[in-house]
């Protein structure tokens, strides 16, 4: 197989969408079929994805593959050099298997919407959106720069903002697409600014020569503060995108799209860039970036999950559920975890469109209730929705025999290592708190939805398990969930050909000095600066040690979450009211989501507003003011002037015109036309000058 | 016995001077006004002659004398020439009335 044609193939499979997504919209309104044509399309995207996704990992495992083209030749720029930029596709065992799940995610989410969507208004726009969708997500996923990938993170923004909008007649959703547009965009000037100070740096968006340039010593502003700075205004993007504390408030509200949107949103399209702009640009992290980041992560994955605990809305306990698992990603990243964590974007993809298109099933179902309070005992009438939903929980709550065992086990484990390293204990015990509050309300969700006695016995008469189109999606994604699609040992992910083969640990390209202790070279072994794979032998030693603690600390943990959720839930041994009772502000404090949404509705919002209002006043009072005392003031000396005119010019004319007249008033008198008043003045005259002139 | 001498020569000839002057200015009639100018002559005439005699001059003084006779003659008969056309003109001769000058 020729590199030239899987690169091919990956063009045809970013565009494939794109074509589906103009086609879809164009005819949407006059051929009523089109969405076939969508559906047909993600097909051949999948297909195509599959074949790139095996060529790569059969053929190329050790090589990335690339193409290129010059887009914008600017030339000699001052201050800058040759500028020229170019896009192009990026080809590694990353990215190929992202694009794999995108594609399959995408595909199951458009099966599952032929169905779920039925009887919409604007049933072909929304299979156009969702194209668009995973057009976006399959540029950023295969770019090899970085404009590149900002420009499809946007898309990505565009296409969130229309399917989170889609029932748009609903303020409420209109109102989240917003939200979710706009906090979005708080992330993504950070990274503008980081590609910014990139591109000053190294004149490239290309994240290979950046990587090759930084491995030079060359640095933003030749310090390693700014390089630190660059990866950390990029990773705001992250933390807009992945909906990471302090940015995750768009997410829960997002959950006003339909249900297979949240399910794609949610697993393979939009949080997942995030994570995965993190694991591009992975190489350039200074340990302080790292460290920050991990913080970022450890933070975002504690505080979504003690709110989960308490949330009743079955989409908002999962929602808050994907920002706890993505701050486990964004965590494992930062405490050098990198193929665990992008182990577990995948698993997680899986697993988490899995629950979500479960409880679309449930909500189809129910006729569109969202309350887990009000379902209950839907086990016997959708017995497969169930065992989907059962399957990814376990996932989700790191089980043995899931994926999400292997992954999270592996982030816990890492977290675990770098805290033996480093001594950084926190992250563990976050990871392994986590853990447990995961297990607790993935179970809660599962009990009050699906065991105990139905609550609405009308609704659930009526509940069916669903038909196939929405059917084989769980089926396939439960399977998906499962371990041996990742490794033949259930319990020891290292052994699986994913982490063993297909992802690598990353090479880092910062300086030396910069790095974790655990990232420098060993001492021993030969240092060579600009090369590759340079996790010192501690580390790997620190992770062999810790695969076994972990291991059974996290089976604990999970255990003693779902032991706690039947305790609570299923044989009632705990009344959770009366604890809740008991402990009124931390229930509060969590059912009343940290407060996030009324802080930032006091500060930001309300800040935001009354700047506006006062920006309103001071157009409207000073800058209109100065306007219009300028005009009067204009006005007033233009008076002034034609009064000065009118008066002092016209009346010194008028004046000596007066004066002239007036004075011929007096001669004209003289000039009677007599001759005999003439003589007498000439003699008076002759007299006047004889006694003048009588001295000379 | 007062030796008449020049002063009283011009004390007269600026008398009849004054006189014609006065003739001129006050009256109406333009016949008249053309005596007062005879006068102003003669005035003219009487200085030339006792500057004559009284001066060194010769008979230069005379001879002037007699050309300003010759002249006043050529004069009055001009003048009352034009007094006649100003008659027919505006059948009047009265100074005050031909004031179109001022026109």
């Amino acid at each position: 197989m020729q590199d030239s044609l899987l690169i091919k193939l990956a063009v045809v499979i970013l565009f494939l969408p794109l074509i589906g997504f103009i086609v879809t919209v164009f005819f949407g309104k006059s051929v009523k079929k089109v969405y076939v044509f969508e559906n047909l399309v993600l097909i051949a995207s999948f297909i195509l994805a599959s074949i790139l996704l095996y060529g790569k990992l059969n053929y190329y495992i050790d090589t990335d593959l690339f193409s290129e083209f010059e887009w914008i030749n600017l030339g000699e720029v001052p201050l800058l050099g040759l500028i020229s930029i170019k896009l192009g596709l990026m080809l590694d065992n990353v990215a190929a298997i992202m694009i794999w799940t995108v594609m399959l995610i995408s595909l199951v989410v458009h099966i599952f919407s032929i169905d779920y969507m039925k009887g919409d208004i604007r049933y072909n726009h929304y299979f156009a959106y969702l194209g668009l969708f995973t057009f976006s997500m399959s540029g950023i996923v295969l770019t090899h720069n970085i404009l590149m990938m900002y420009i499809f993170w946007e898309l990505v923004g565009l296409s969130s903002y229309l399917l989170i909008g889609f029932w748009f007649e609903k303020k409420s959703a209109s109102d989240a697409a917003k939200k979710a547009f706009i906090v979005n965009r708080i992330g993504d000037i950070g990274m503008f600014i980081g590609i910014l100070l990139l591109f000053i740096t190294y004149q490239t968006f290309s994240f290979d020569s950046i990587f090759i340039q930084l491995a030079d010593g060359k640095l933003p502003f030749n310090s390693e503060f700014w390089l630190t700075a660059t990866g950390l205004l990029i990773f705001c993007g992250a933390i807009g995108k992945s909906a990471q504390f302090p940015l995750h408030v768009w997410l829960p509200d997002a959950m006003e799209g339909p249900t297979p949107v949240s399910a794609l949103i949610h697993a393979a399209t939009m949080v997942a860039a995030g994570v995965y702009l993190v694991v591009r640009v992975f190489g350039m992290l200074t340990g302080d970036a790292l460290l920050i980041i991990a913080v970022f992560g450890a933070l975002s994955a504690l505080i979504p999950a003690t709110i989960a605990l308490t949330q009743n809305d079955i989409k908002k306990v999962l929602a808050y559920s994907t920002v706890s698992q993505l701050g486990y990603m964004i965590m494992a990243l930062g405490v050098g975890a990198y193929t665990f964590a992008f182990f577990h974007l995948i698993t997680h993809a899986f697993f988490k469109a899995c629950l979500f298109l479960g409880s679309g099933s449930v909500i189809h179902n129910m006729h569109h209730e969202q309350d887990i309070t009000r379902m209950g005992g839907l086990r016997k009438k959708m017995p497969l929705t169930y065992a989907a939903f059962l399957i990814s929980s376990l996932a989700i709550s790191g089980v043995p025999l899931t994926s999400g065992f292997l992954s999270k086990d592996g982030i816990l484990a890492g977290t675990y290592a770098f805290a033996s390293l480093t001594g950084h204990w926190l992250f563990p015990l976050v990871g392994f708190f986590v853990a447990m509050l995961t297990a607790f309300y993935m179970f809660r969700l599962i009990i009050l939805t699906f065991h105990g006695e139905p609550y609405d016995k009308e609704k659930y008469e009526h509940a069916h398990e669903s038909k196939f189109a929405m059917a084989m999606p769980l089926v396939v994604l439960s399977i998906l969930s499962i371990f041996f699609w990742y490794t033949p040992n259930p319990i020891d992910p290292g052994e699986g050909w994913v982490l063993s083969k297909w992802i690598k640990t990353p090479e880092i390209f910062t300086p030396v000095e910069t790095r974790y202790d655990f990232m420098k070279p060993d001492e021993n072994a030969a240092v060579d600066h600009s090369s590759a794979v340079v996790y010192s032998s501690s580390y790997t030693e620190a992770m062999h040690n810790a695969h076994y603690p972990a291991m059974f600390l996290s089976l604990i943990v999970a255990g003693l979450g779902i032991l706690l959720a039947f305790l609570f839930y299923q044989w009632k041994r705990i009344d959770p009211d009366k604890l809740a009772n008991k402990f009124k502000p931390l229930y509060n404090l969590s059912y009343n989501k940290w407060y996030f949404d009324e802080i930032y509705d006091a500060t930001f919002v309300a800040g935001t507003l009354m700047l506006s209002k006062f920006l309103g006043w001071f157009d409207l009072k000073v800058i209109d003011g100065i306007v219009d005392g300028s005009a009067a003031v204009t006005k007033g000396f233009s008076k002034f002037s034609g009064m000065f005119d009118n008066i002092v010019v016209d009346g010194l004319v008028n004046f000596i015109a007066i004066l002239s007249g007036f004075v011929g008033l007096i001669f004209r008198k003289m000039q009677t036309g007599k001759v005999q008043t003439y003589i007498v003045m000439v003699i008076f005259g002759l007299v006047i000058l004889l006694f003048l002139f009588k001295s000379f | 016995m007062i030796q008449v001498g020049l002063n009283h020569f011009l004390v007269l000839s600026a008398v009849l001077f004054s006189l014609g002057i006065f003739g001129i200015v006050t009256r109406k009639n333009a016949v008249m006004v053309l005596m007062g100018i005879e006068l102003i002559l003669n005035a003219a005439n009487i200085n030339f002659i006792a500057f004559a005699k009284y001066g060194n001059f010769g008979y230069q003084g005379q001879l002037i004398a007699l050309f300003v006779i010759v002249l006043a003659a050529a004069e009055a008969a001009i003048a009352l020439a034009i007094v006649l056309n100003i008659y027919k003109t505006f059948s009047t001769v009265n100074v005050d009335e031909i004031d179109t000058l001022k026109e």
